[in-house]
């Protein structure tokens, strides 16, 4: 029998609020334990929560991105369990009318487009951090993360392979960072997956009961966890087993999912309206000032890339993996509409190796896009070959990268450098193309008179011979002739072998 | 509808408050009289109204995305049952 | 002095007749002479309270002082109070000193009133006799057989021993108005809302709001100038202009329209109340005022609804008595889920573990429709009980509590019992209007009956008015419960800490 998958995912997105989803403590990540719980993350008696108009923003975006209704009213609910990082003792989430409802996000698994539809996306808060490091064979609770933002995105159950999964959680970890509302940061737990995992035979329309996997924090944990889950669900079917709906932990190192200890009464969260809030109003002149100010988003980019500027797909991929590459890519080619494939070329060449190298990315790269347009204008026009303006642009580099602080990115206001550098770097060095063809016919002439063993071998058929009588042409040239030109006069001499001297 | 002793002793979990035999036995008469005062309620066809949950139709204020607490760590732990290295101690939690 | 109000006190100390150090120390005598006999106060602190005398008698010498700088208040010790231990009357508070200030605390802070101890209190304010304390029950001081009302027993007993000029309570279902009912003095829980919660424990969140108690409308009118104000820190603080809530209190009454809800005036009201709440109405009607009858309708179904809603709430807003971070831990336990139970059995009585349960049950799977949704629905149909009568009369007047002060004992085995006599006072904090008690006179054994007025969403200071034009005409606030140390020595016995 041939067997299918069935995966929904429900992520979590920490919203990068500077505070709070309910207190005025800081969200800053890393600093000593319980340094940053406030009364209210610590649940003292008494303390109340107000909800932070920064995370509703968030929800917002996210809804207006994937095309969900804005729900007003939204109601916030407590959702009752004793665990000690969960400091109330009950979670504020959503239950009924959460922020976002409905929205799809297309993926593209392949050649093979596929819409995924959402279910909801609501707001809540994260718990604390359980340390299970000795301590004296006790448990250390730290509370730091407790009131951190959360938005739980809820997918349907539309995913059929774990590879499809894998690619709408991407899809969806590239939305959150390129509509600003995540950093994204997975090791951090900024974005983690729960995978609700069934099987069923192939071209069966009722679904399987359901395993939910925990926590997954990486996309290749999410794919190994999903492939394990299924496999042992199948095989279980098999043995002639019945699969319990039950809650899993994927142990990495052991590559294999786990029950977690069942606790007997986990179900029973007693959700109700949070009497401490009140409904949540959402009006629709916020939702369209949050459309507003929503940027471009990445399939719409990929679009008119493909459109506009005649990108092929992978091109048009590549300049919209995030925001910042995109920023910089729609920067470059702004001024250079008609050389948008050399922009996407330098940019994911040149540019993204020298990043690399400096461990930095798109957002603070030192080159301004008008410096990359200008150089690039410049072997277009026949300036220099592209050659030298691999020189150009490690010159220019340096220059601006030793200019300290100011260099640090592009966006920062203050330039040392604009783009006339690429013109005072070509000019101060001589770096322009030898243009005057009888300069150049006379290098020929020299290269030619000084390599009578290459023009005899090119004469018996060696064309590996031409090329070198090239090399020898640029060489004297100091690089600086244009290789087609070259070409040109050398194969005209040879043929007509005037400038011979016997 | 009638409570019985299991429901107290589930409901007792639930709530995470230990109760003996004789305790779910007292509690499960004491209950009883409360529930069938509670029964009242069901006489009534509510099917027309719309639940209340506050009193003024007001809804949620907003408060701006701003770090207004300090840390005070310490004198929030000097209440504490047990801290170590900045950390509230709770006997060991097995997932 | 006892006797004296509030706007009489502060006068003594702007004349520098008394200083705040003077007035605090003598009230701080009268309560530890009396405390062991009526339990009012948890805690008394004396270095605390001459600290804060000290610095108010430093801003009356400024020229700075506000019409409470300089007077002890009394605070339930259901409010954090920074540096006091604050126990809500539980035994998982007994270790707790609070790292905060409520916001109530702050606001007489601020007005450079005194704190002149924690008052005691039901458990978690779960309870109408003050039988529920941790700390022992208070007695009423009129008879100190009699328990003295809940769950501000401790506030209410304190002013009407006259061991503070005032004290704040709250209220859930009735704790500020029927403990001021049964000890004799005026309390008044205003409009859900107008009081800031913040850092008043929570017992049902949407029913509870803080309040003012003291000798007469008057005083209420001041404090309540000094409680009610919008605060960002409670998101059901509403956004309101500050009042001066002692406007209204010389208007005269004529034309006043009191409506008399039938179903207050039936059987379960004993006859020694009907007659001193009837005597009080008639003193209105002379006032000037008209009475019409009008119908509540559903006022039978507010005991089921708050004994639903209340308790579900309360099992939520108990969840953080865990022992982990604060609080009651128990000395011996195995394991997690054992520490949890065992601090929490021992931690919490039996009346907050009783209501614990019903609130949990009532919000478990497969019941929240038929309890928590119904009774939400209930409470929706008793608020437009009140609505409807608000659209002809000004205020609704009706007997506080059904009976006097009852016996100690007597109803502390018989929850039912002890609920049902808080009927008329639970259905205002089900609608969250405001409401009073006032006392107007005295019942079997000489216990006080206290009357209940209740008025539209912010008419506090019409209701103040209408107190006050009484409290003018009458003297029954004025009347001081006899103790036999209040004439002799008022040294305390010893000097044991609370």
């Amino acid at each position: 029998m041939q067997w299918e998958i069935v995966v929904g995912l429900e992520v979590h997105a920490q919203l990068s609020t500077r505070s709070k989803i309910f207190s005025g403590a800081s969200t800053a990540f890393g600093l000593a334990p319980n340094a940053e719980a406030c009364a209210v993350d610590l649940a003292l008696p008494g303390v109340l929560p107000v909800l932070n108009r920064g995370a509703v923003e968030g929800a917002i975006k996210l809804g207006l991105a994937v095309g969900a209704k804005i729900n007003s009213p939204s109601i916030f609910a407590r959702k009752n369990y004793f665990y000690p990082d969960l400091p109330k003792g009950y979670q504020i989430s959503q239950y009924e009318l959460p922020v976002v409802e409905g929205g799809n996000v297309k993926i593209k698994v392949g050649e093979i487009e596929k819409t995924i539809r959402l279910v909801r996306a609501h707001l809540e808060e994260d718990a604390g951090k359980s340390l299970h490091e000795d301590f004296h064979g006790m448990t250390g609770i730290d509370l730091n993360r407790a009131g951190t933002p959360l938005l739980e995105i809820v997918s349907e159950p539309d995913m059929r392979s774990s590879a499809e999964a894998v690619v709408y959680a991407k899809t969806l970890h590239t939305l959150v960072r390129w509509i600003g509302i995540c950093d994204g940061n997975m090791q951090e737990g900024s974005f983690r997956c729960d995978a609700n995992v069934s099987v069923r035979p192939k071209g069966s329309d009722k679904l399987g009961t359901r395993c939910e996997i925990k926590n997954l924090n990486s996309f290749r944990f999410l794919e190994k966890a999903i492939d394990y889950e299924a496999r042992r669900q199948i095989e279980l079917i098999k043995d002639g087993g019945i699969i319990q709906q039950q809650t899993r932990l994927y142990d990495p190192e052991k590559d294999e999912t786990r029950a977690m200890r069942s606790k007997e009464d986990a179900q029973d969260y007693r959700y109700f309206p949070d009497p401490d809030l009140l409904p949540l109003e959402i009006p629709q002149s916020w939702v369209e000032e949050v459309r507003g100010g929503l940027p471009e988003l990445p399939q719409q980019m990929r679009t008119r890339l493909e459109r506009d500027y005649g990108l092929s797909p992978y091109d048009a991929a590549a300049m919209t993996v995030d925001r910042e590459i995109a920023e910089y890519f729609n920067a470059v080619a702004g001024k250079l509409p008609a050389e948008a494939k050399l922009c996407a070329n330098w940019i994911m060449g040149e540019i993204s190796s020298y990043l690399n190298n400096e461990g930095r990315w798109f957002d603070d790269c030192p080159l301004l896009p008008g410096q990359l347009a200008r150089l690039l204008t410049r072997i277009r026009d026949g300036t220099i070959s592209g050659k030298i303006a691999k020189e150009v642009f490690r010159q220019m580099w340096v220059k601006v990268s030793a200019a300290g602080e100011k260099a640090l990115s592009w966006k920062s206001g203050d330039r040392p450098f604009d783009e006339n550098l690429v013109d005072q770097i070509i000019d101060s060095q001589g770096l322009k193309q030898i243009s005057d063809s009888g300069e150049l016919e006379k290098l020929v002439g020299e290269v030619i008179a000084a390599n009578g063993k290459s023009v005899e071998e090119f004469r018996a058929g060696k064309e590996k011979a031409f090329n070198s009588l090239v090399g020898q042409v640029m060489k004297a040239a100091k690089g600086k002739a244009d290789p087609a030109q070259v070409n040109m006069i050398l194969k005209k001499k040879l043929a007509d072998g005037s400038v011979i001297q016997e | 509808m009638s409570l019985s002793l299991d429901d107290v002793k589930r409901v007792a979990n639930l709530a995470r408050i230990e109760i003996g035999e004789d305790e779910a036995r007292a509690a499960l008469t004491q209950l009883s009289g409360i529930f069938s005062l509670i029964e009242q309620m069901q006489a009534v066809d509510t099917s027309a109204l719309k639940p209340m949950s506050h009193s003024q139709d007001v809804t949620q204020r907003l408060r701006p995305d701003a770090v207004t607490e300090t840390d005070q760590r310490e004198l929030f732990q000097s209440i504490a049952p047990q801290v170590e290295g900045g950390l509230y101690l709770v006997p060991k939690v097995i997932e | 002095m006892l006797n004296s109000s509030l706007k009489q006190l502060s006068a003594l100390l702007a004349a520098k007749k008394i200083s705040s150090t003077e007035l605090t120390g003598e009230f701080l005598r009268r309560s530890r002479a009396l405390n062991p006999d009526y339990n009012a106060f948890i805690s008394i602190n004396e270095e605390a309270s001459l600290a804060q005398a000290g610095a108010a008698d430093r801003i009356i010498a400024s020229g700075c002082a506000q019409p409470l700088t300089g007077i002890p208040v009394a605070q339930k010790d259901i409010f954090c109070t920074r540096g006091w231990r604050t126990t809500c009357g539980s035994r998982m508070l007994s270790n707790f000193i609070s790292p905060y200030d409520a916001n109530v605390v702050e606001r007489f802070n601020a007005a450079g009133a005194v704190n002149i101890g924690k008052t005691n209190m039901d458990e978690f304010a779960m309870g109408s006799s003050n039988e529920t304390s941790f700390y022992g029950p208070v007695k009423n001081p009129w008879d100190v057989t009699a328990v003295p009302g809940g769950s501000s027993g401790g506030s209410a007993c304190a002013v009407a021993a006259r061991m503070t000029p005032a004290a704040t309570g709250t209220d859930t279902g009735g704790s500020i108005r029927q403990p001021a009912a049964l000890c004799g003095i005026s309390g008044m829980k205003p409009t859900y809302g107008l009081v800031s919660r913040y850092g008043m424990v929570a017992f049902a969140s949407s029913l509870d709001q803080a309040g003012p108690m003291a000798k007469s409308a008057e005083d209420l009118a001041l404090m309540l100038n000094v409680m009610a104000k919008f605060d960002a820190r409670d998101s059901t603080s509403l956004e309101r202009e500050p009042e001066d809530y002692t406007r209204d209190l010389d208007k005269p009454l004529e034309g006043l329209c009191i409506g008399l809800p039938k179903e207050y005036f039936v059987s379960e009201i004993s006859e020694d109340v009907a007659r001193a709440v009837e005597a009080a109405i008639a003193e209105y009607r002379k006032l000037g005022a008209k009475t019409v009858e009008v119908s509540l309708p559903n006022t039978k179904l507010s005991v089921p609804v708050y004994y639903v809603l209340a308790p579900a709430e309360a099992s939520s807003n108990l969840s953080r008595f865990d022992g982990v971070r604060y609080g009651y831990r128990a000395p011996q336990y195995d394991g997690l889920a054992d520490m949890y139970r065992k601090s929490r059995a021992q931690g919490f009585g039996a009346e907050v573990k009783r209501r614990i349960l019903i609130g949990t049950y009532v919000l478990s799977h497969g019941y929240y429709d038929a309890y928590y949704l119904q009774a939400q629905k209930l409470r929706r149909l008793i608020a437009q009980d009140f609505a409807e009568v608000f659209t002809h009369c000004d205020v609704i007047m009706g007997p506080t509590s059904p009976t006097v002060a009852f016996d100690l004992g007597e109803k502390s085995s018989d929850p039912v019992q002890m609920y049902l006599s808080d009927a008329y006072t639970i259905a205002v904090n089900l609608a969250g209007l405001p409401g009073m008690s006032i006392p107007v006179g005295f019942g079997n054994k000489n216990r006080p009956v206290g009357l209940h007025i209740v008025g539209n969403y912010f008419t506090e200071a019409q209701m103040l008015n209408v107190a006050h034009q009484y409290q003018l005409a009458t003297g029954w606030h004025l009347q001081i419960p006899v103790n036999r140390k209040s004439q002799t020595g008022l040294e305390p016995k010893n000097a044991e800490r609370f």
